[in-house]
């Protein structure tokens, strides 16, 4: 066999490390030839990817190559404005100076005028300690903008959450029903799986609006109109139970289902589960004091006693005379209504569609059933023989977070899947350590303003999962402590926090005015912001009266990115971030680990290449901060530095002295020998560096399934400090943690109660079952002025990526189209590759349609973030991007009217959940003799300095330039 | 005599791409580079690709499917290509099949895209050559290599492993096993050009459930008196007839 000789030198070294091109973090190789990177591969010994690879993640290089990094720190220019682009550079030590003097004074006087927001959300362990340290109570990463309705929605239901903490078993799945998944989400893990599972032969069903990306390959696609996902949900609910195809022994072993719910309505207890005592603990478990009405006795009896099987439906009287009903009887009555036409009529799925896939669900988890050989023990110490299965698997992420009526449709999901006994088991949803959690977690924010000190770190957590009105983080009058009205009684269980009104409420000094907005890696004049427009004004506003006038409203940004950006150009100072190439990292347990559903998986990023000019991990940027800035953590008793670097941080650091608790859970102990929990190893790198950069703990077979109320599972991650308590875990059918914010809007309990102006909002939307209603944007539309909805996307080569500066990614997708159900276009005389005008009641863009038989006809779409300012990511001003590109973010608000001069986040009214999906809007064809460029468009940005010149022309060649 | 070739799964190809760039990244510093892209910050940018994933729809809403059709030089075992080329640059493996540039000897004359009914061919703007798949014959006899990476790039990144690469004229090869099984076919063989790569059409899963599969005897319902069972109160023969 002739081989064709290379005619280039051969790789001359391997590095292992992790993708960091999206959030997915796969393993990788990175090949070197003569220092310089030839090739990024998948790592075959890494337990996420197995050895793929993305179209991202094979497009690295062009990251690392790319003119629009940073490579120095930048100072706005006296007097510019913010975002002209006017920078000069200047030394980190300069940057630092400033920052310390300036964090010092707010820390001294009043920390919460120092507001902390990151777009990025796997560096949480080490952004959110470095707030909490810091005091302020202003700090969040950007789930309130993605999709905290998933994990709130499912964690306040099942303990655990899609993604990051919990999956799809597609190994074992039968049936595979894909509802309002975007693109890539996540990536290679569930592509792996898909394929896998379509080759064993499963079906795949996938419910959204359009069809690209997965849905492509799905046996059947089933179009949905966006935002009625919850009525689709029930109505599935209302059919599943109906037809008695719900898991019963299931429900009544590992739910609230038959728990006894107090039905005396003038009864403050009203509402909540009957209890056979009060509990003496205040702890962040369920005591098992919750009644049964037994059917071989015939009373009421303490849950899950030897012998005794509960109602599910029907109504009992205690012997007090209290009327009560099993939690399953409320929901059956509840879904009633909500019958397959009823759905049919919102949805746009036809009823016998809707009943099809109910009996599909059903059929296949009640007659598929797996039996694995594994015994286990369960919370009530009976002993099985079996793990059993019902191979019906789920997946879901913004279609359904994205609207201002996820949260609830989110809890009819989890609800949907625990009918159908598929938690945490063979062929259904499965956890991912640290999952699962009690219900709510315990983590807690301070629930008093007297949490925030001066010169104190915060006593509490910056986010945490409220339990009941008594958990918000709100003032003595009801008003919000944060920044975003996160804990408030607008959102009271925004456990992500809102960074989308941020800045909104920073420039209206509502509820106060802060002093320094640090954002890490967050394009909030661009695409991360609604209303991108308006926002790009705020950022610039100044002060027209009192003492502060003409000085910017929020007078002090601070951008830290890798790349020129939309952002960066309205920082006073920007911090030049390195690649992931450059750094060390963690993903961490204390944060969002790569767990695997059979164990704990964390893993590290170790640098392959020198840093490039002058840059700097964000890491040790609050590293050095945190010391100059004396933060306990970060300091000695005498003051002293206590860290060298972040990587000395990472082995060191503990989450109190001796804990054995760190970022890292592998090789602990002083000579690596334990994990999770172990003294700092001092050679913790050299060992993660030696295991392909992952720690992968492999729980027995007998702990990996039924986690909610596996004995064994509890008492080990107990032993291990995963969690606190061992007890079981009981899936919320019936949820009285909303339950308890719906009291105290009706007056009743000893709680705190909301302000007399959202007493009707919470009273109506913590509903403790879930139910329907259109988004709050549709409420107030007008429907018939607006009558699509419109949603975007990310595709696939740039999901939760950073890369519209990378050479080889932006050629796949280089501008963006308006996708408009072909007959709809046609309607309004709109032919393919028309300029149109799209319109909200907020604004308006110019952009070209295209039209698609894959789309819906009541709804439109884009490729999300596709669109760029001229001239930003330092790509040429007339690059298709800005000039053809468009982003539909000008469409959307950031508030809604709320009742006179009153707004409220364009959120849901439970989580804070940013609604970018509702927007309602008309398209028409542009006036003759428009210009065919994209508006609106922004004044040219220009590179900064510092910044590399690029090129008209790359060719490529992983090695030295001679 | 041996024919290697890349099978490809429509069935469950994502269209994600991955196939695309690690072609690029591998190849543009391997034997075959480099892949020069023009204007790459810029207007309009356009750079040299073996592989290219084409994404369309086929049929009416709803009834719509989105097809992703990734596409790389098929090395024909009748190139059609090969016998146009005056220099002889062009040229077709007798030991593996692959067809092939010398890019010594290649004068861009464009001969060979023309006569490529595929559009697999790609004239590199800066060197002036043709360009196209080598089905990444610099790594699959690299001895330096572990066995398990001597594959093509694109195939070891395809995370739906929709990417099959072997010896199509073994009939018990994988690639030859998949193509007898799963229906694969070979594109517009009107043109006579005989194909080495193949593609395996989309397969679809239905689950029939039958009317009498809702009704069972074990339904929960039944357990919580619920299951329809008429009140002893409602009417029956026995109102109406005495016998
Ligand atoms: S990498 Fe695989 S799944 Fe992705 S586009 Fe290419 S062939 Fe399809
Ligand atoms: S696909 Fe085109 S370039 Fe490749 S062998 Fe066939 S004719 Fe030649
Ligand atoms: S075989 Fe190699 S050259 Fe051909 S498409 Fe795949 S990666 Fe590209």
């Amino acid at each position: 066999m002739q081989a064709v000789k290379p005619s280039v030198p051969p790789l001359q070294e391997v590095k292992t490390t992790t993708c960091y091109m999206c959030a997915c973090r796969c393993g990788i190789r990175v090949h070197l030839r003569d220092g310089v990177v030839r090739y990024i591969d998948g790592n075959p010994d890494h337990p996420l990817n197995k050895g793929v690879i993305c179209a991202k993640g094979s497009s690295g290089i062009m990251k690392q190559y790319s003119p629009a990094r940073l490579l120095k720190p930048l100072k706005r220019k006296a007097g510019a404005d913010r975002g002209a682009g006017d920078f000069e550079e200047i030394e980190w030590e300069e940057a630092f100076a400033t920052l310390a003097e300036r964090l010092g004074k707010i820390r001294a006087t009043d920390p919460k005028k120092f507001a902390l927001f990151t777009g990025r959300d796997q560096m949480q362990a080490l952004t959110g300690m470095f707030a909490r340290q810091f005091g302020t109570p202003n700090y969040a990463a950007h789930g309130g903008f993605c999709s905290v309705n998933m994990a709130a929605g499912m964690i306040y239901t099942i303990g655990g959450s899609f993604w990051e903490f919990g999956g799809p078993d597609l190994d074992r799945a039968k049936l595979f029903v894909m509802i309002g998944t975007a693109e890539d989400h996540h990536s290679n893990p569930l592509k792996i799986a898909l394929s896998k599972f379509k080759r064993d032969g499963g079906r795949f069903i996938s419910i959204n609006p359009v069809r690209t990306g997965y849905s492509a390959i799905a046996d059947e696609w089933v179009p949905i109109r966006p935002g009625t996902d919850g009525a689709l949900l029930l109505a599935i609910i209302h059919e599943i139970i109906a037809t008695g195809l719900y898991d019963r022994e299931f429900l009544v072993q590992y739910s609230n289902a038959g728990q006894l719910v107090n039905m005396a309505e003038s009864n403050d207890e009203f509402g909540f589960f009957v209890r056979t005592e009060v509990p003496t603990e205040e702890a962040c478990y369920e005591p098992q004091d919750k009644l049964w009405w037994d059917r071989n006795t015939d009373r009421a009896v303490v849950t899950h006693q030897k012998g005794a099987d509960p109602y599910l439906l029907g109504e009992f009287t205690l012997s007090d005379g209290t009327p009560v009903k099993p939690a399953f009887q409320l929901l059956q009555e509840r879904v009633s209504d909500y019958t397959p036409e009823w759905a049919s009529q919102i949805t746009g799925i036809s009823a016998a569609t809707i009943r099809q896939l109910a009996h599909e669900m059903g059929v296949t988890a009640r007659d598929q059933k797996i039996e694995l050989p594994i015994a286990w023990t369960d919370s009530w110490d009976n002993e099985h023989d079996t793990v059993t299965g019902n191979p019906v698997a789920f997946h879901a992420m913004r279609g359904l977070a994205a609207h201002s009526n996820g949260f609830q449709t989110i809890r009819a999901l989890a609800i949907l899947m625990s009918l159908l006994g598929t938690i945490d088991r063979p062929g259904g949803f499965r956890h991912k350590a640290p999952f699962p959690r009690p219900i709510p977690p315990c983590a807690r924010t301070p629930n008093d303003p007297r949490a925030v000190q001066p010169n104190r770190p915060l006593d509490g957590m910056a986010l945490g999962w409220p339990s009941d009105p008594d958990d918000l983080f709100v003032n003595d009058d009801g008003s919000p402590v944060r920044i975003d009205k996160a804990f408030s009684w607008e959102y009271p269980l925004s456990v992500h926090g809102l960074m989308h009104n941020a800045i909104t409420n920073a420039w209206r000094g509502d509820p106060y005015k802060i002093d320094t907005l640090l954002i890490f890696m967050a394009n909030m004049s661009w695409n991360s912001t609604m209303n991108t427009a308006e926002v790009r004004q705020m950022l610039n506003d100044k002060e027209t009266e009192g003492p502060n006038t003409g000085e910017f409203k929020i007078p002090f940004l601070v951008v830290c990115d890798a790349f020129h950006s939309e952002m960066t150009a309205f920082a006073d100072l920007i911090l030049p971030d390195t690649t992931y190439l450059e750094r060390h990292d963690v993903m961490s347990m204390l944060d969002r680990p790569i767990s695997e559903f059979d164990g704990p998986v964390d893993s590290v990023r170790i640098p392959v290449v020198p840093v490039s000019g002058d840059c700097k991990p964000f890491q040790e940027v609050l590293i050095e901060l945190g010391t100059r800035l004396k933060l306990p953590a970060f300091v000695t008793k005498e003051g002293e530095r206590k860290f060298r670097d972040y990587p000395d941080f990472v082995v060191n650091w503990e989450t109190e002295p001796g804990s054995g608790i760190g970022f890292l859970a592998g090789w602990r102990g002083k000579g690596g020998e334990k994990f999770l929990r172990g003294e700092p190893n001092p050679n913790q790198w050299e060992m993660y560096e030696k295991n392909n950069c992952v720690f992968h703990y492999e729980l027995p077979k007998s702990y990996q399934y039924m986690r909610n109320w596996n004995k064994g599972y509890l008492e080990w991650s107990q032993r291990n400090r995963i969690t606190r308590y061992a007890e079981p875990i009981l899936i919320h059918i019936y949820s009285e943690v909303l339950q308890r914010f719906r009291g105290a809007a009706q007056g009743k309990g000893l709680t705190r109660k909301p302000p007399e102006h959202l007493r009707k909002r919470i009273d109506t939307y913590f509903d403790p079952l879930p139910f329907y209603y259109e988004p709050l944007e549709g409420q107030v539309t007008d429907r018939h002025k607006y009558p699509l909805a419109a949603v975007t996307q990310r595709p696939m080569a740039m999901y939760h990526s950073w890369d519209s500066q990378n050479a080889w990614l932006r050629q796949i997708h280089t501008h963006n189209y308006l996708y408009v159900n072909t007959r709809t276009a046609r309607q309004q005389g709109i032919e393919d590759g028309d300029w149109i005008w799209v319109e909200s009641q907020w604004g308006k863009v110019r952009c070209m349609a295209r039209h698609s038989e894959a789309v819906e006809p009541g709804t439109v779409w884009t490729w999300n973030a596709i669109g760029k300012a001229a001239g930003a990511w330092n790509l040429t001003p007339d690059a298709n991007e800005s000039q053809k590109g468009f982003l539909l973010n000008h469409l959307i608000s950031e508030e809604l009217p709320a009742g006179g001069s009153a707004r409220v986040s364009n959120s849901d009214p439970i989580t804070g959940q940013a609604a970018w999906y509702d927007v309602r809007v008309r398209i028409y064809k542009v006036g003759a003799g428009e210009t065919a460029v994209t508006s609106p468009q922004f004044a040219v940005m220009k590179p900064y300095p510092g910044m590399k010149t690029r090129s008209s022309i790359l060719a490529f060649l992983g090695m030295k330039q001679k | 005599m041996t024919q290697l070739a890349l099978v490809i799964d429509l069935n469950v190809c994502v269209g994600c791409q991955a196939c695309v760039t690690s072609c690029k990244e591998w190849n543009t510093s391997g034997s075959a580079g480099p892949m020069v892209d023009q204007n790459p910050y810029g207007a309009d940018p356009t750079g040299t690709f073996f592989n290219r994933v084409q994404t369309f729809e086929v049929g009416e809403f709803p009834n719509t499917e989105t097809v992703h059709f990734p596409k790389s030089c098929l090395h024909c075992e009748d190139p059609p290509c090969v016998p146009v080329c005056p220099t002889g640059a062009s040229y077709k493996r007798k030991e593996d099949g692959i067809v092939l540039v010398n890019y010594d000897k290649c004068i861009g004359c464009k001969y060979c895209s023309w006569a490529c009914p595929y559009g697999a061919r790609e004239l590199d703007e800066q060197q002036q050559v043709m360009k196209k798949c080598t089905l990444c014959v610099d790594r699959i006899y690299d001895t330096s290599m572990a066995e398990a990476d001597r594959k093509p790039s694109c195939v070891l990144a395809c995370p739906t492993s929709a990417r099959l690469f072997g010896d199509v004229h073994d009939p018990e090869s994988a690639v030859s096993l998949a193509i007898r099984e799963s229906g694969g076919y070979p594109l517009m063989p009107e043109w006579g050009t005989h194909p080495a790569n193949h593609y395996l059409p989309r397969r679809k899963t239905r689950i029939k459930i039958h009317e009498d599969e809702l009704e069972r005897a074990d339904n929960p319902l039944k357990v919580d008196r619920q299951l329809p069972r008429p009140a002893t109160n409602e009417p029956t023969l026995d109102d109406f007839t005495t016998w």
